[in-house]
């Protein structure tokens, strides 16, 4: 049995790998490609006859595998289905560090799921509150609602968009500039800041057109996600590449907190670093930027 | 008696002079007495070789039961030449007691397994054996065991005398009447002949089957015609879609790509990348693909490799086309592209076996390498490879140029995934060992990469570089805490096969397996 | 649990294993064919046992066809293959109980 540490609400998700978890090739160690989080997938991946077998699968997956410090999390049934409460039982026995609700279009629906995880920790003596959630957004009714969604609970540490089911809905399709699920996206992230969670984009599906992939996650930079949901490992250095900072962003970083533990440590409240003004709302900005800095192997310091 | 990497190698293959292995260049310096054919005069002039059939041309030279047969692998899986020279000499002229000396073998030639279990074929030696023949003769059915050599080796125990070839058999994509052979301009395409060379050049009698007969003469000539006794013209001499397949693409496996990448970086941290330098690479998927991410380290320093060897497909081509390789010298294809630019593309030159590998002649290209990187089926502690039984102990594989291109090479980078489905790559001791570890650098691995200890100038390189690595033993004990410690194989006596040394010491044997069964 | 009747979980994918349990004639029957039989033989019998004692399954018949499945992978197809045979492996299974 592997006991894993306590999930991090708030943790570096660049990447999230979704896994079929009824593959046991792929699973076995999904976490060797450096990739952020994996998704083991009980959803769409998974025949609607073969949802018992990838429960006993993930649950035995969970509790041998060394996934080491790779957030291992789950993608369940739809509330609509029969199978989203043994989903959540096999979730939380088998110590998932979160769980990602499919189809989420309102505040109830995050509710309902909390409850059932409650029971389930208390059902297999788990610490209260240690599962997380996150929601797929894939509608827009869920589009529309995603603030209270956001801010439905204190387990919830992230919100997505879905965008194979969401185009359906507003019978568009994918767009190379983004245009068909811009004001989706937009919306959402700004529902996930208000609520103080993070906000990943969906996955880019063309394996092939590494270009187009490229110009997607860029946008998905500049438009301020923390990360991006991917099907294949091939995709995960290209998106920790763009989204590491720059090396400029680090040494500001670096100098910003130096500065401001110095200073805090003598009692100062506003000082400056290379002539500019700085004081204590910037910290916690630079201190992000440092950790990622730590992820992506561009700083080796102590400060975070 | 135990040799130097730890194998009992029994007394009764310990006899004319046949040493265990005693470790890496221990022949080096010591004298060869070559062996030399006996051929046949043709002094009288001949307007063509050319018999009706395979059995005329055996006929002619004297083909009788108790002879060595040789034969080469450039036609890969699509080969029929072996198939066919066999069934004619057993079938058509009752011949027996016949030993196949190939330069490998595979699954196109599971016929020859019956004929193994008819005790007609008595003796195998060969670099590879798999398929069906390697059912046979792990389950002990061939009368002597079967020997198991290097590409460098083979020409090395020819060369000696080790092996007398009474009949070597040419597979030609194109021949004249007279047997002037080339691999190209034909149906059947295989581009290099090189390990066809040296079986020539020491055989009593050559015949040359081919199925493409071209106007005389057929040059630049392979296999020359000075060394030929007869020609045989049949329909088809092998499948072309299994002698070369259409491209060898590189892969997109991301384990692959990865475990790629890394090598990549490990040759790129070490002295020997400079201007000039020269590389092989294996056709495996983690090996072929470090060719891609060395050229971006290439471009990056802006240097150019000096020259590559090897089996050569398309990707080196493509380099050598796109000049960033000086030259590429070539013993074997596997793609059309490769196929399509042997001595045409400039650059792209054709060797022999013995030119490639031999490690007793005086100048063989390995011996000049920079880097080599190599697949593995294991490899365990002691950085000993096996690329010739399964973990199951069956024979299945090949050495192919691996024990020669890791012994001549300055760094020989052994590339695999840590576990492939319930087997342990990296083990405690591999069940054959192919390649003697102090051959062998360093293990990139899927799940981190090891440096052998022999080598503290490649560690200080990486350390140097910022390359993290563990090591093996840390690897192995991953590996077994993912798949379980597997148990030791059962074994009875008898040696089913002898796994020569390039030095053509003894390096291990194989033994008949014990299957397991549940019930007791 | 008693085999109602005969149930399969699992493929025949490399690292996968295909088990079918059917109701048994006294006692386990057990038949295990496996790629990598001759290193794994006898862990894959004695994991495969284990857990159907753990499911006090007594009285089966259970084939095992092994594509070098790993340990749990065994175990999760061998659990899946018996509650099915009970027709219970949708719902209210014994996660952390005699599932473990």
């Amino acid at each position: 049995m592997i006991p894993r540490p306590k999930p991090e609400r708030f943790r570096l998700r660049r990447t999230m790998m979704f896994m079929n978890a009824q593959k046991p090739g792929l699973i076995k160690d999904a976490y060797i490609y450096g990739v952020d989080s994996i998704m083991l997938d009980l959803e769409d991946a998974v025949a609607e006859n073969q949802k018992d077998s990838a429960r006993f699968s993930l649950y035995h997956a969970l509790k041998t595998i060394d996934y080491g410090d790779t957030e291992v999390i789950v993608r369940i049934n739809g509330l609509d289905t029969p199978h989203w409460q043994e989903d959540i039982r096999v979730c939380v026995a088998g110590g998932a560090d979160g769980i990602r609700i499919a189809k989420c279009e309102s505040a109830q629906d995050v509710k309902t799921v909390e409850e059932h995880v409650l029971a389930a920790e208390r059902e297999f003596g788990v610490e209260e509150g240690r599962t997380l959630l996150m929601a797929a957004l894939e509608s827009p009714k869920g589009i529309l609602n995603a603030y209270e969604i956001c801010a439905a609970s204190d387990r919830m540490f992230g919100v997505a968009i879905s965008g194979g089911d969401f185009r359906k809905c507003m019978q568009t399709k994918f767009q190379p500039d983004g245009v068909d699920m811009l004001a989706a996206r937009g919306q959402m992230l700004i529902a996930a800041r208000a609520a103080g969670i993070q906000c990943f984009d969906t996955v880019f599906t063309d394996l092939d057109d590494m270009a187009g992939f490229e110009t997607e996650v860029r946008q998905n930079k500049a438009m301020g996600f923390d990360g991006k949901s991917l099907i294949n490992p091939k995709q995960i250095r290209l998106v920790h590449e763009i989204f590491a900072p720059t090396e400029k962003e680090v040494r500001q970083a670096e100098a910003m907190v130096s500065a401001f533990r110095e200073a805090s440590a003598a009692g100062i409240g506003v000082f400056t670093v290379n002539g500019k003004m700085v004081d204590i709302a910037f910290i916690p900005g630079a201190e992000r930027t440092l950790k990622l800095a730590k992820a992506c192997g561009m700083y080796e310091g102590d400060l975070v | 008696m135990k040799n130097a990497v730890g194998r009992e190698i029994p007394d009764f293959l310990l006899k004319d002079g046949k040493e265990v292995y005693q470790g890496k260049n221990y022949m080096d310096g010591k004298y060869l007495k070559k062996a030399s054919p006996c051929t046949r005069r043709y002094e009288k002039p001949q307007e063509s070789k050319i018999v009706s059939s395979i059995a005329e041309a055996l006929c002619q030279v004297g083909a009788k039961s108790g002879m060595t047969f040789s034969f080469h692998h450039h036609l890969r899986n699509g080969d029929y030449v072996v198939n066919m020279v066999m069934k004619s000499a057993i079938e058509e002229l009752g011949l027996d007691d016949i030993t196949i000396a190939a330069t490998s073998l595979g699954d196109a030639h599971d016929p020859i397994a019956e004929y193994i279990e008819q005790g007609k074929v008595v003796g195998i030696q060969t670099s590879g054996i798999r398929g069906k023949m390697g059912e046979v003769v792990s389950a002990g059915k061939l009368k002597t065991p079967a020997i198991i050599r290097s590409h460098g080796g083979r020409p090395r125990a020819i060369e000696a005398g080790e092996v007398h070839i009474d009949i070597a058999v040419v597979a030609a994509p194109t021949s004249d009447c007279v047997g002037n052979c080339r691999g190209i301009g034909g149906k059947s395409n295989c581009g290099s002949l090189g390990y066809a060379m040296t079986d020539a050049k020491y055989a009593d009698h050559v015949i040359v089957v081919t199925d493409c007969l071209v106007d005389f003469p057929n040059m630049p000539a392979s296999v020359e015609a000075i060394d030929v006794d007869a020609v045989v013209v049949v329909d088809s001499i092998g499948d072309p879609r299994k002698i070369a397949s259409a491209a060898a693409r590189i892969s997109q496996n991301p384990r692959d790509l990865m475990m790629a990448e890394n090598v990549a970086k490990v040759i790129a941290s070490t002295p020997w990348f400079k201007e000039g330098f020269s590389f092989q690479t294996g056709v495996g998927g983690p090996s072929l693909a470090a060719n891609l991410f060395l050229e971006k380290y290439m471009d990056e320093r802006g240097i150019k490799m000096g020259w590559a060897i090897g089996g050569i497909c398309g990707p080196m081509v493509e380099l050598l086309k796109k000049g960033k390789v000086g030259k590429v010298i070539d013993v074997q294809d596997f793609d059309l592209d490769a196929v399509n630019s042997i001595n045409q593309t400039p650059g792209h030159y054709e060797m022999s076996a013995s030119q490639y590998a031999n490690p007793a002649n005086k100048g063989a290209f390995v011996n000049k390498l920079d880097f080599v990187v190599l697949a593995a089926l294991e490899i365990d502690t002691g950085f000993n490879v096996n690329v010739l039984t399964g973990s199951d102990g069956v024979l299945r594989g090949a050495p192919g140029g691996h024990p020669d291109t890791a012994a001549g090479s300055k760094c020989c980078i052994i590339v695999t995934p840590l576990v492939r489905g319930r087997m342990a790559t990296v083990c405690e001791h591999v069940v054959t060992v192919t390649t003697p570890g102090d051959c062998v650098d360093v293990l990139v691995t899927d799940y981190g990469i090891a440096v052998n200890p022999l080598r503290p100038d490649l560690i200080e390189c990486l350390d140097n570089a910022g390359i993290p690595h563990v090591s093996i033993e840390e690897l192995k004990e991953k590996a077994y805490s993912i798949v379980g410690r597997p148990d030791d194989l059962q074994w009875e006596d008898d040696v089913v096969a002898v796994l020569e040394a390039r030095d053509g010491t003894i390096l291990d044997v194989v033994r008949k397996i014990k299957p397991l069964s549940l019930n007791d | 649990m008693v085999i109602n009747h005969s149930a399969t979980a699992g493929t025949l994918e490399s690292s996968d294993a295909l088990i079918t349990v059917e109701p048994g004639e006294g006692g386990i029957a057990l038949d295990v064919t496996s790629s990598v039989m001759n290193q794994y033989g006898r862990q894959i019998k004695a994991t495969v046992l284990e857990t159907l004692g753990r499911l006090d399954v007594t009285d089966a018949k259970v084939t095992v066809v092994d594509k070098g499945a790993l340990d749990c992978t065994l175990k999760a197809r061998v659990e899946c293959a018996v509650f099915r045979s009970c027709d219970k492996s949708a719902s209210d299974i014994p996660w952390g109980g005699v599932i473990q």
